[in-house]
């Protein structure tokens, strides 16, 4: 295993009664791009605040570079570049302005923040916006500023939370199309996330979470092959015969997942199956063959789908 | 050319290294830059309101009160007024920014999550918020010592003094104003802060001698901050500096160092828990 950044054991974050992470371990290696995948309210942002060295865990340890973030909190934070799940722009700046200030507040010379704030407004392409107010950015853009803006350190690792929530298709694809550039480049990136689309394309590695826990651990196309098949077979018979012949079809697969709306068959090959449920005389209303996504592995291990 | 790295690791075995990066220049320096797109109108209205007062009461009441007798001797009413009013600009300069635009910060735009997602820690914000806020005061106290010295009411240079006075209770003001508030969740919270102040500066001696009082109003009226400004500026504006003038002096030490220390641990508390 390459040299590990960061590495948690037992990593535990309680709120009152509320266990918020539940004795986790990980380790993220240098260069590797690494997701926490899960539902909201999985511990994945307390997790990502604990590494960000701004909450403090209530048992376990973390080591970020070697240290650990309640001791030595300022060091760590100057190793890490943070995109939160909101943006917290500063609404009274400019474009410009934002990404200045930013700088300053690591310390960092006038002289070297402005060279890197050219830069950086090209690789966000907000050059064109560079003098105007955060207020009138789009979405898309306030997200490239903000990753922009966590970026002017240099920092070795990228935490990334939720980074293309709340975005339309065509600004997910630009934001991540930035981020495989920061890949290349060998930047760290640690990335929370509950599309599954995004984890896969990505993470190279990924822990899916839930209620605090970690339930399975790998890349992308190791958890498919694990916690399920090559193919999906998706099948509605409409919702009162569903419950009729789900019976006749869980003989007929390896595994079946009966959802309020449709049911999902698990299969090495999903034409092969859809032509003997055919013979069988039962026509489903609609019926889909696709691959198998980290959906489907959530639903394995959680029984439950990642978007509620 | 230092990294951010190795700033932060420079910085590591300094002792409170963890609340405090030595950098509250760069809270200052993110103010100044916001200073150049706000709108004056709310700054104006706060270095207006005591110079107001001082037309008002005066030279209008004024008239009708002729003199008054003070410790200092008898005096003109105006002239009696216009050094409570000089403490009075130098609160509403760092009130001004310690309270409505701290709240706004912390409740609405997130501002401080940003900061201390940075090497930044909880006192360096606090310290640089204070700062900025105590400017706002001390530019308020030299426009009103301005406007207060051609009228001639302003009776020797020593008066001037009463300029780094200010700055100190600013910087007590702004330090206080800013731990209450970094503990206000509402709007309606935020009310309180302008239900008590107005009250606190009519009473507090600003515009005639607490001693008119009955003894137990006189001894509630004393343990106020605004009563310690409006004296110490009038002790130094009539240069009557006696063991009182230290009283209040560190009644403002104490106050800048319990606003600073709440400030910061609850900063860290919000953001850092």
């Amino acid at each position: 295993m390459p040299e590990s950044l960061i590495s948690a054991r037992g990593l535990t974050k309680k709120f009152g009664d509320f266990t918020a992470v539940d004795g986790i371990d990980f380790d993220v290696a240098k260069g590797e791009s690494f997701g926490l995948l899960g539902p909201n309210g999985a511990g994945k942002s307390t997790t990502m605040r604990i590494i960000a060295a701004t909450s403090r865990r209530t048992s376990g340890t973390i080591s970020i570079l070697g240290r650990d973030p309640e001791e030595h909190g300022p060091q760590v934070r100057a190793h890490l570049g943070v995109v939160p799940q909101q943006d917290n722009l500063d609404t009274e700046l400019t474009v410009t302005e934002n990404l200045y200030i930013y700088g300053r507040y690591f310390g960092l010379s006038k002289k070297f923040v402005n060279k890197k704030v050219e830069e950086l407004l090209a690789f966000a392409q907000l050059e064109e916006k560079k003098d105007v107010k955060v207020e009138a950015l789009s979405g898309g853009m306030k997200r490239r500023l903000t990753i922009a803006r966590a970026l002017v350190s240099e920092p070795d690792i990228l935490m990334l939370d939720e980074p293309t929530t709340g975005l339309d298709p065509q600004a997910r694809h630009i934001l991540w199309d930035r981020l495989f550039r920061l890949k290349e480049d060998g930047v760290t990136l640690i990335i929370t996330t509950h599309f599954m689309d995004e984890a896969e394309q990505l993470c190279d590695r990924l822990v899916v979470m839930d209620k605090g826990k970690i339930m399975a651990e790998g890349s992308p196309a190791e958890l498919i092959k694990q916690y399920a098949t090559r193919e999906v077979l998706e099948v509605r018979f409409g919702s009162d015969r569903n419950k009729e012949v789900a019976p006749i079809l869980r003989e007929m697969c390896d595994r079946i997942e009966e959802l309020p709306d449709r049911i999902l068959l698990y299969v090495e090959d999903g034409e092969a199956l859809l032509e003997k449920i055919v013979a069988k005389k039962l026509h489903p209303n609609t019926s889909l063959v696709r691959r198998s996504s980290l959906e489907d592995v959530f639903l394995r291990l959680t029984g439950r789908s990642l978007i509620e | 050319m230092r990294s951010a790295v190795q700033i932060a690791d420079a910085r590591a075995n300094k002792p409170g290294h963890q609340i405090y990066a030595g950098r509250a220049r760069a809270i200052i320096e993110r103010a100044s830059i916001a200073l150049r797109s706000s709108t004056w109108v709310p700054i104006a209205t706060g270095f207006i309101e005591p110079v107001l007062y001082l037309l008002a009461f005066g030279y209008g009441m004024g008239t009708l009160i002729g003199d008054i007798s003070t410790s200092a001797g008898s005096i003109d009413y105006t002239v009696f007024i216009a050094p409570g009013l000089l403490a009075t600009s130098a609160m509403n300069g760092a009130i001004y920014d310690s309270t409505w635009n701290v709240f706004f910060k912390l409740n609405e735009s997130k501002l401080y999550q940003g900061m201390l997602a940075t090497p930044l820690g909880p006192l360096d914000v606090a310290l640089g918020e204070i700062i900025w806020a105590l400017f706002r005061g001390l530019s308020y106290s030299i426009a009103f010592m301005l406007i207060t010295a051609p009228l001639g009411l302003v009776p020797s240079w020593s008066a001037l003094l009463a300029i780094p006075a200010a700055v100190l209770i600013a910087f007590g003001f702004a330090s206080f104003g800013m731990a209450i508030t970094s503990y206000f969740k509402t709007y309606q919270q935020m009310g309180l802060i302008q239900i008590v102040l107005l009250p606190m500066f009519l009473f507090s001696g600003s515009l005639y001698p607490i001693s008119v009082y009955p003894d137990w109003l006189e001894f509630t009226i004393k343990l106020l901050p605004t009563w310690h400004g409006i004296e110490l500026i009038r002790d130094i504006w009539f240069g009557v500096i006696d063991f009182s003038s230290f009283s209040h002096l560190i009644y403002f030490l104490v106050m800048i160092v319990l606003g600073l220390f709440f400030t910061t641990r609850r900063l860290r508390d919000l953001f850092m828990r």
